[in-house]
């Protein structure tokens, strides 16, 4: 047993190094992420370990980054890209949601397109427009691709690793802001958890709060200060949000009788409105108060100065637990 | 021009001593002594400007900054070329060509403290606040152009953009849009050599000017860091756009002296030794022995440009510190140009949220 204590992004780093070392067909791919080992440091010193052919300085093209490698995948490889921010991902939009997710669906399964992409997202950093997106939903309504986020190194560590060796992309979102997040954890031990698999963060009996990405932090810390007025919440990190493992959520619903889903993305069409759907369908009569949902308010993500209100806190998930807890 | 592509204009040595090119030479004929002093007045205020701003976010008044250091010429030099009609698609780096279009530089640094997305009316400058999104502002000048080309309006519009911008999609599709309408646009790239850590040659193996070849577009380079050579080059550019002869594509060789942005560490992947060649080429000291071999540099006139030089950069950092930060309710203002329901009722819903913790504060104090 080898217990190590990483950060997100550390972790992130550690877990490629293991993927390109453990498939000769692993290439990295993206704007500055050799000699400058990414714009996070997510890709230090790989290409000076693996070679500018394993890790792969792109132009700077995000349409050619997911294309190209999209090509590579049809040859044979297994692509890691990197889109160096949320923001950018739009270029290569049509590439992801024309292209690669419907590969294996237009060839009759004769096709595979083995793709992981990398996406820095959320907001929290006080940086510029465009540095700041949660723009899962887009991808997570797309059939055809998997979309999945870590909340911790543990998890970073070995999403990254089943991402990678998953036959279907995998648009991997990694939460920004948590990237000097860190913990112990074994390098050793194989994953807790299948990639697809949601994680109970905490066990709680009153209310039941879903989360993924730098949100669980967050859920995780609502829920302590509730604990301290007494009430016990429940604590889901979904971690794979397409597929959504809502056996899990379901489960803590029927024990717990209230859910709040909360995302930083903006509410209006989110994840949570499909949460909110399913579990009124599913948990009907055991729901004892309606599902809400705490979520950016359906605005551009506003200049940093404004980023506190827009990004739910610990105080507006405590503040619809309370909502929630009154019906 | 196609045929002239691997001779960069030049019309000032490094040592400041005058080059003749009879073509290029009568483009700024009309440069006397005091329009070269004005010219060196506003190389002198560009960096002075981006010496306090990285000096702000230094201090915690900015969360990021790109400094043009080492590219004042180029943007001087182009923006100068071009009449109070003409219309600019900036990027996130061109704070001298705002400055010269009259962008008050009290108001520039509100994108970079996080106080609002955009600073100034575009409109009343005729530049735009700056494309972050890399590329995406050459197929805004180039519809721009094509609009002014529609009303029969005699302007050049340019675009602003680097190296690395010449990779996307978008930049490409603008070359063929402006070649397809003759729109009257002139592509301004700035190769300052890098884009972050990357290199120009991974962009592209033959100089960058040579994409717009593929579009029978002509295009030419120049030094940019002469400040001269950017302003007879542009100016052409900018005659041929007015004039209906269409688009234009200037590659100005530059290089950019500092880090990319204030987070970038540049050791990681360039040698000190390059960044040395460079200096030597620098265009503030290259004007500076142009007027000084000319006579014209005495010492009322540089403690004069000093003079202006700091009070721009005072009020560039009055402008930061004091600009007043938004009020959270600012969140949900002009989403949308009429109501719209939902923003309203976010507002609403949000705005008792914060009042109930006022009552806390109140109720604790
Ligand atoms: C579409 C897009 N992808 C990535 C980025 C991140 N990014 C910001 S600036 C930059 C480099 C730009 O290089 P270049 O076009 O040469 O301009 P320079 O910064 O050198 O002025 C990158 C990759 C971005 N802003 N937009």
């Amino acid at each position: 047993m080898t217990t190590t204590t990483l950060s997100l992004g550390a972790a992130l780093n550690a877990g490629l190094r293991r993927a390109l070392e453990h498939d000769r067909k692993v290439v990295i791919m993206g704007e500055d992420v050799g000699r400058l080992g990414g714009v996070f440091r997510i890709t230090d010193t790989l290409q000076k370990d693996f070679g500018d052919n394993r890790v792969i300085d792109t132009p700077l093209a995000e349409s050619g980054i997911v294309g190209a490698a999209f090509g590579m995948a049809l040859r044979g490889y297994r692509p890691v890209c990197e889109i160096q921010f949320d923001g950018f991902v739009y270029p290569a939009f049509d590439q992801i949601v024309s292209q690669v997710a419907k590969i294996h669906y237009r060839t009759q399964g004769r096709v595979t397109a083995p793709l992981t992409i990398r996406i820095p997202y959320g907001g929290g950093i006080g940086a510029v427009e465009h540095h700041s997106e949660s723009p899962e939903a887009y991808f997570v309504h797309t059939a055809g691709l998997r979309v999945v986020t870590p909340s911790n190194p543990a998890d970073a560590f070995h999403m990254i690793q089943q991402s990678v060796a998953a036959d279907d992309p995998v648009v991997f979102f990694e939460p920004k802001r948590r990237y000097w997040d860190k913990a112990d954890f074994d390098v050793d031990a194989g994953p807790d958890l299948p990639l697809h698999r949601a994680r109970v963060a905490r066990e709680g009996t009153d209310a039941t709060i879903v989360a993924y990405g730098s949100v669980v932090p967050t859920a995780l810390s609502a829920a302590s200060i509730a604990a301290d007025e007494g009430h016990s919440l429940e604590v889901i990190d979904l971690r794979s949000l397409s597929p959504i493992d809502f056996d899990t959520v379901e489960e803590s619903v029927r024990k717990t009788g209230r859910l709040v889903v909360a995302h930083e993305a903006s509410t209006f069409l989110g994840l949570g409105a499909e949460i909110a759907a399913r579990i009124s369908e599913k948990c009907f009569y055991q729901l004892d108060a309606p599902v809400l949902r705490v979520g950016g308010f359906d605005v551009p993500y506003p200049p940093s100065k404004l980023e506190r209100h827009h990004l739910p806190d610990a105080d507006r998930l405590l503040d619809a637990v309370d909502r929630s807890l009154a019906a | 021009m196609v045929d002239k592509i691997a001779y960069p204009v030049q019309l000032i040595q490094p040592d400041g001593l005058r080059v003749f090119r009879p073509d290029y030479t009568s483009l700024v004929r009309d440069i006397r002594p005091d329009q070269l002093r004005d010219l060196y007045e506003d190389l002198v205020v560009a960096r002075r400007m981006d010496v306090e701003a990285v000096a702000l976010q230094r201090q915690g008044e900015l969360g990021l900054w790109a400094p043009l250091l080492g590219q004042e010429a180029a943007q001087v030099g182009s923006a100068r070329a071009l009449r109070p009609d003409d219309y600019a698609f900036i990027s996130y780096r061109e704070h001298a060509v705002a400055y010269c279009r009259g962008v008050d530089p009290g108001v520039m640094t509100r994108m970079w403290r996080g106080c609002a997305h955009s600073a100034w009316d575009p409109s009343s400058v005729n530049v735009t606040n700056p494309a972050i999104v890399v590329g995406s502002q050459g197929l805004h000048a180039t519809g721009y152009a094509m609009g002014a080309h529609l009303d029969g309006a005699e302007i050049a519009t340019i675009a602003y953009f680097g190296d690395g911008a010449t990779s996307q999609g978008d930049l490409a599709e603008a070359l063929g849009f402006s070649m397809s309408f003759n729109a009257p646009v002139v592509f301004f790239c700035q190769n300052n050599q890098f884009a972050i850590s990357e290199p120009v040659h991974l962009q592209s193996p033959v100089p960058i000017a040579q994409r717009a070849a593929g579009y029978g577009m002509p295009a030419l380079r120049v030094d940019g860091n002469d400040v001269l050579a950017v302003l007879a080059v542009t100016r052409q550019a900018t005659q041929r756009a007015r004039e209906g002869s269409g688009p234009t594509f200037i590659e100005a060789i530059t290089y950019r002296m500092g880090p990319h942005t204030t987070s970038d560490d540049p050791t990681r992947y360039r040698a000190a030794a390059e960044t040395e060649i460079w200096k030597a080429r620098d265009p503030i000291d290259r004007m500076r022995r142009l007027l000084d071999r000319e006579g014209l540099l005495g010492e009322e006139f540089l403690a004069r440009v000093q003079a202006t030089a700091d009070a721009v950069a005072a009020r560039l950092r009055s402008g930061t510190v004091e600009a007043p930060d938004p009020a959270p309710l600012d969140l949900f203002d002009h989403v949308y140009s009429t109501d719209h329901p939902l923003i309203d009722e976010e507002r609403e819903q949000y705005a008792a949220y914060l009042a109930g913790f006022a009552g806390i504060e109140e109720a604790l104090s």
